[in-house]
């Protein structure tokens, strides 16, 4: 059985279909990239996978369970096997790194503060920061430290499924690089399924087991990460060689 | 004829788009209360929010309602000379401060600092996603965001809009006493003659009115901000606007109604 099964999803704003009949089946243990231009849908996927828009027709199965239309009390439970690391980090500026780090454990309130400081530093070294910004807020931080904590927040809890939405935009090439290892080492090592989206191609190489490629609406494309160069898909080969002139305008 | 009907379809147009309006407030007030009394509760996040309403509002509450007091003292007497009428000041100032000004003037106010700042904060949360973060942290912001600020607000504006009514008060007296030449002994006499529990009934009910619009827009408009920078701004506009005149619409309709 899928972990995560789209069948059909589609999704529109206003009068732009942005999702028009996604399929993706991911297995247990499986890391999937999905690649795609801007603004080609990708985001909105995963967050219609974990909940937070709900697609106007299709289906998206958890460990076989319909999550569209799920109630408040199922979704968070299916929600307690899942992490999310957001485009944009999302971190909440006003709680300092640590409670922002803990916050799936906490929801929000202060318990156990010693014990949740030590989780905090903990998942920051996973991330390669360090202690001596548990006491800052978010906005003391560079761009690149903040997404990385939220990185932390998201893998804090243990869960069985991360999303990484664009997990290495914004770091230089080293620190893109750490995040690459600890993905891996998440599904090699402790066996989570992952889907991870990226414009980053050496980061899809590395991380994925297989890439699919979102364009209009649908997946047009999915292969092991060995087929990425030699897909035989003219939009693959554009999107993946970076040029210009081909089939995607 | 063709203008009636242009002006008919505009009239009927936004009475609609007001009835949705207050439709989609109304259900988001109930959301709000029902998710507030149900658990998971935070009372740390109630207190902030009772301080940063409630204490960080008093000086700017404090400053407005001494200023008024004295000036309406002024007036009363100014008004006063004209028909031998002097000696209502004290009575008109307590009435004027505790039924009318004092509620009003802290609810508009308040609703300047606070609503403002809720829109503000809440917008820019939904446009950063931090809301749909915490919706997969599995924490429901209405219960850790809004709710703790609806009844913060519902709590801290009777507390303020009483202190309010006692510096106006004696805002009036000090002006009556130094500038007018009142005799202090006879002015508080008349200041406690006059004033009735009827009068702390209205300016509590006013007050907890005008406290629960205030969280109610601030939230309302912060929530369904959308658009980045300029549309918290936006929000942040909208919020104090339609707090301001809710506030001065139910002030109308309690003293007209409930107690006139
Ligand atoms: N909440 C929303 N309301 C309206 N339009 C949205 C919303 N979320 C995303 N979109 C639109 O959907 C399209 C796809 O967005 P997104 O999934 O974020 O793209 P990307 O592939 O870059 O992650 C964009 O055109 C975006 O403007
Ligand atoms: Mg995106």
């Amino acid at each position: 059985m899928s972990k995560i099964l789209l069948s059909n999803v589609a999704k529109r704003f206003g009068d732009k279909a942005v999702l028009d009949g996604v399929n993706l089946s991911v297995d247990a243990g499986e890391s999937v990239t999905i690649i795609g231009q801007s603004g080609s849908g990708k985001s909105v996927t995963i967050k219609c996978i974990i909940g937070l828009i709900r697609p106007d027709s299709g289906s998206v199965r958890i460990d076989g369970e319909e999550v569209t239309g799920m109630g408040d009390r199922d979704l968070n439970r299916i929600r307690s096997k899942v992490g999310m690391l957001f485009q944009g980090g999302a971190l909440f500026d006003s709680l300092p790194v640590w409670r922002n780090v803990t916050f799936a454990l906490t929801q929000g309130k202060v318990i156990a503060a010693k014990e949740m400081r030590r989780i905090a530093e903990e998942n920051l070294e996973r991330v390669g920061l360090d202690r001596t910004i548990l006491d800052l807020r978010p906005s003391e931080l560079s761009g690149g430290m903040q997404k990385r904590v939220a990185l932390a927040r998201a893998i804090a809890p243990k869960p069985e499924i991360i999303f990484f939405d664009e997990p290495t935009t914004g770091l230089d090439p080293i620190r893109a690089d750490v995040i690459n290892d600890l993905i891996v080492s998440l599904t090699e090592d402790i066996g989570i399924t992952a889907i991870t989206i990226t414009h980053d191609m050496a980061s899809a190489r590395k991380i994925a087991h297989r890439v699919a490629m979102l364009y209009e609406g649908r997946i047009i494309w999915e292969g092991p990460r060995e087929r990425l160069y030699d897909s035989g898909n003219p939009y693959v080969d554009q999107f993946v060689q970076g040029r210009a002139e081909g089939p995607i305008r | 004829m063709k203008g009636v009907q242009a002006l008919l379809i505009v009239v009927g147009r936004f009475m609609l788009q007001l009835f949705a309006a207050i439709g989609r407030v109304t259900a988001f007030a109930i959301t709000v209360i029902w998710r507030g009394l149900t658990p998971p509760y935070y009372p740390a996040r109630l207190f902030e929010q009772l301080a940063r309403i409630g204490w960080f509002s008093l000086p700017v509450v404090g400053l407005t309602a001494i200023f008024t007091g004295a000036a309406l003292a002024q007036q009363i007497f100014t008004a006063g000379t004209r028909f031998n009428a002097t000696s209502t000041v004290p009575a008109v100032v307590v009435l004027g401060m505790v039924r009318e000004l004092g509620p009003v003037l802290t609810g508009l106010m308040v609703a300047g600092r606070v609503s403002s700042a809720m829109a503000a904060e809440i917008g820019t949360m939904r446009v950063t996603e931090q809301l749909d973060a915490m919706a997969t942290l599995r924490t429901d912001y209405y219960r850790y965001l809004i709710a703790p600020r609806l009844f913060a607000a519902l709590i801290a504006m009777p507390i303020l809009v009483l202190i309010a009514n006692g510096i106006g008060i004696l805002g009036g007296y000090a002006l009556a006493i130094y500038k007018l030449d009142f005799n202090s002994v006879g002015y508080l006499k008349t200041t406690r003659h006059y004033l009735e529990a009827d009068d702390f009934r209205m300016a509590l009910v006013k007050s907890a009115v005008f406290g629960f619009f205030i969280a109610l827009m601030g939230c309302y408009h912060g929530l369904k901000t959308s658009g980045g920078a300029a549309g918290v701004g936006q929000s942040t506009t909208q919020a104090v606007v339609s707090t301001f005149i809710l506030i001065l619409l139910s002030n109308l309709l309690i003293t007209v109604i409930a107690f006139g």
